[in-house]
């Protein structure tokens, strides 16, 4: 069993835990992801790692509340048990001195983001950041960006904070800058990694995307999370999650994570009457 | 019956059926088809074996069952004894009374064979394993005083629970990794409920604890521990890589990423180990559509497409490139699904999965075949006849044609040799790798093959690591 230590709810629909997970801890970099099942009903479902703590043997994970498995975890609270948190999965990021990098993280894609951003950093990298989000009280992990940034742009859908525009926006207005950039990272939802790489490609800037496709066993078994990437099949658990983000066939990407709506919106509805409590402020 | 104990006086060419559930019954349900023998139909099914001097049968079991020592146990009705001596060699009875391909193994070799039917000897072994577990008579056997040596089992299916149970008799401490959350690789994830119940399993697995082997799940090694993690930090003297099958090979065909397209592997994980099938008192879902095409011949194919009908599919078919003689799959599960009414579209190739405009599959585009000259299988090559191609309608289509090798334990293991298709090199009499200290058996060294192959293979490494351990030589 994997303890919940720490809980901060950033918004009604985003939750953060440090989770105990010692031997995950001890093995996460950034990049990489955790596998965690809610209970013994539970989905398997891929989570983001945000940080690690080797000493206190926790990890902290960040999450949207979309389906019944996200809301099922943002009831628990700090002595509560997980049934799993299985990793360190995936490979970690390429981290090394490129020159200047800019990190672009929309909506919860800021939190993988983060450990990134920070090791391409520390690495001696010039970092920009771009974070955006919907509207103001969706943006996460402003200031621990802003910490390790030597340059921040916070953009929101609607304006109520920061630049009023897209992460996009705010791209094309670096990479018009008359300075070099020899390294791009972007996460989040896939439609805006799409639009990311449409923005970033005529500035022939290599760009790295983290991809969020459904996985089930998550080990490089079964296959669920196969997308096209240069027209040939690869599987996000094992190969994953990041890709060159010109050739993601993000369409094929938005199609597969849409396969079981109705079955999520099922599940959800059912968790929703047994759990009324976990939809408070979420409209 | 009962007083005649053994009429050897002529041979008795039938064996003994094994009741099963009714067809139109159990394809609307999970539970078991085959329900087993009762304690007289073993007996009489026993009572045919001829208590050969120089048993053959034996020659064919990878797992090494003394078969007639224990059928003649079960013609004395002691069949709690029986069961413990088929447990002397091989830890998984009531799962290889069920799964093994006992037709290609030992009972091909079984005398009777040559003029009628063979000693169902696979019945037998489920029976008496079932029979023992049923009393509650599981015992554990005397273990030997602890040689101080550890071995690190990667992987809970076949051959890790085997060579973990192996070594443990031999006094040795064992650990076992499981990546998974649940224990039983294959016979919990692939395997379904109506062919191999998982409380048998867990039964399994737990006799294996009972013998002092430890096992954590939710450990992924190549990722949470590496291979030189275990050796060095870890402790561990040896290690055995039984890691199963890896990623599922597609036929390269467009379309194959169309919603609706599963890879055997994924539809039975989501149904067997994540029991989509209870949705949505489960979390996982499985979408299975009104007409599902399973393209493949082997047991894997089979357990599909019966799954698929059992998942409410009013037509369930298996599209097959060669004709019914060159299936892989045992011939029970073919008659299973038959009697299932499963539709087998022999000769048959798909060309091309095509979608809606939603991205969801729609039908197949298929090509007919025939059988050319045999291929380096033996079987006759199938060749496309040209002009031959026809529009099949499906609305779910899974693709069981086999798995790779999976890549994490490879990839961050540089030290240790695999082969081109990334299997692990390993020494076929001992599971050697080419890693000192380090082992590997089951379908990671072969490609997809059988459970009772897995055993072998962990029956061979067992001995091999324990004179390792023993004398330190590589």
């Amino acid at each position: 069993m994997f303890r919940v230590v720490r809980k901060r709810e950033w918004h009604p629909t985003i939750t953060e835990l440090w989770v105990e997970a010692p031997r995950v801890a001890r093995k996460y970099r950034p990049g990489q992801f955790v596998i965690v099942r809610v209970d013994e009903k539970g989905e398997r479902v891929p989570l983001t790692v945000v940080d690690a703590n080797r000493e206190e043997g926790t990890v902290r994970l960040l999450f949207q509340k979309v389906g019944k498995s996200t809301f099922h975890l943002s009831l628990l609270n700090p002595g509560d048990a997980i049934a799993d948190v299985v990793g360190p999965m995936g490979r970690p990021t390429h981290i090394e001195d490129f020159g200047t990098v800019v990190c672009v993280g929309g909506g919860v894609g800021v939190g993988p983001l983060y450990p990134i951003a920070k090791g391409m950093k520390g690495a001696g990298n010039r970092l920009i950041s771009i974070i955006g989000a919907r509207t103001k009280e969706l943006l996460i992990l402003e200031d621990e960006m802003r910490a390790i940034s030597d340059e921040l742009i916070v953009t929101t859908d609607d304006g109520s904070y920061g630049m009023h525009g897209f992460v996009t926006d705010a791209l094309k207005q670096v990479l018009d800058r008359d300075e070099k950039v020899d390294m791009a990272v972007a996460i989040g939802p896939a439609i805006m990694m799409k639009f990311v790489a449409r923005t970033a490609e005529p500035y022939k800037v290599p760009l790295i995307v983290s991809l969020n496709s459904i996985m089930v066993d998550a080990t490089g078994m079964c296959g669920a999370c196969r997308v096209s990437v240069g027209g040939t099949t690869r599987f996000v658990c094992v190969d994953g999650p990041e890709f060159d983000g010109y050739q993601v066939d993000y369409d094929l990407l938005i199609k597969r994570q849409q396969m079981y709506l109705d079955k999520e919106k099922e599940a959800l509805e059912r968790f929703k009457r047994q759990h009324p409590e976990a939809f408070q402020g979420v409209c | 019956m009962a007083e005649e104990k053994r009429p050897r006086k002529g041979l008795n060419l039938n064996r003994v059926d094994m009741p099963r559930q009714d067809p139109k019954e159990r394809i609307k349900n999970f539970n078991e088809v085959a329900l087993g023998y009762t304690e007289e139909m073993a007996i009489a099914e026993a009572e045919r074996c001829l208590q050969c001097k120089r048993p053959v049968c034996i020659d064919g079991c990878p797992a090494e069952v003394k078969i007639p020592e224990f059928i003649k146990l079960v013609t004395e009705g002691k069949f709690v004894e029986a069961s413990r001596k088929i447990k002397e060699t091989n830890a998984l009875p009531a799962v290889c009374g069920r799964v093994c391909p006992q037709e290609e193994q030992c009972e091909i070799l079984c005398v009777l064979h040559k003029k009628g039917a063979p000693v169902a000897i696979g019945r037998l072994e489920r029976f008496v394993a079932d029979y023992e577990a049923r009393v509650g008579a599981v015992e554990i056997p005397e273990l030997p005083p602890s040689t101080g040596k550890r071995v690190a089992v990667v992987g809970s299916g076949p051959a890790g629970l085997t060579v973990a149970a192996d070594l443990a008799l031999m006094g040795h401490e064992v650990v076992i990794f499981e990546a998974l959350h649940k224990p039983g690789g294959v016979l919990v994830y692939g395997i379904p409920e109506f062919r191999l119940p998982k409380s048998i399993v867990q039964r399994e697995v737990d006799y294996i604890q009972k013998l002092g082997v430890k096992l954590y799940c939710d450990v992924v090694i190549g990722k949470t521990f590496t291979i030189d993690d275990l050796l060095n930090e870890e402790g561990f003297d040896a290690v055995f890589l039984g890691l199963g099958a890896g990623l599922p090979w597609f036929l390269n065909i467009p379309g194959e990423n169309l919603n609706g397209v599963y890879s055997a592997n994924e539809f039975l994980t989501r149904n067997n180990l994540m029991k989509a099938y209870l949705f949505p008192e489960y979390d996982t879902p499985i979408k299975v559509g009104k007409k599902v095409a399973v393209i493949g011949g082997g047991n894997v194919a089979m357990d599909a497409v019966r799954t698929s009908l059992r998942l409410g599919a009013e037509e369930a078919h298996i599209v097959y490139r060669r004709s019914r003689v060159e299936m892989p799959a045992r011939e029970e599960e073919i008659e299973n699904a038959e009697a299932e009414g499963v539709i087998f579209d022999f000769l048959v190739n798909p060309v091309e999965i095509l979608g809606d405009e939603n991205g969801w599959v729609k039908a197949m585009k298929c090509i007919r075949m025939e059988l050319g000259e045999p291929d380096e299988s033996g079987r006759r090559r199938p060749l496309p006849i040209e002009g031959s191609e026809f529009i099949m309608e499906v609305d779910t289509v899974v693709v069981a044609i086999g798995t790779g090798a999976n890549p994490l334990v490879p990839s961050t293991t540089p030290d240790m040799e695999t082969n081109k298709w990334g299997y692990i090199v390993a020494d076929p009499e001992t599971c050697k790798t080419t890693k000192r200290g380090v082992f590997a058996g089951g379908d990671i060294i072969r490609g997809s093959a059988t459970v009772i192959l897995a055993v072998g293979d962990g029956k061979k490494a067992a001995r091999a690591i324990d004179q390792y351990l023993r004398t330190g030589e590589w």
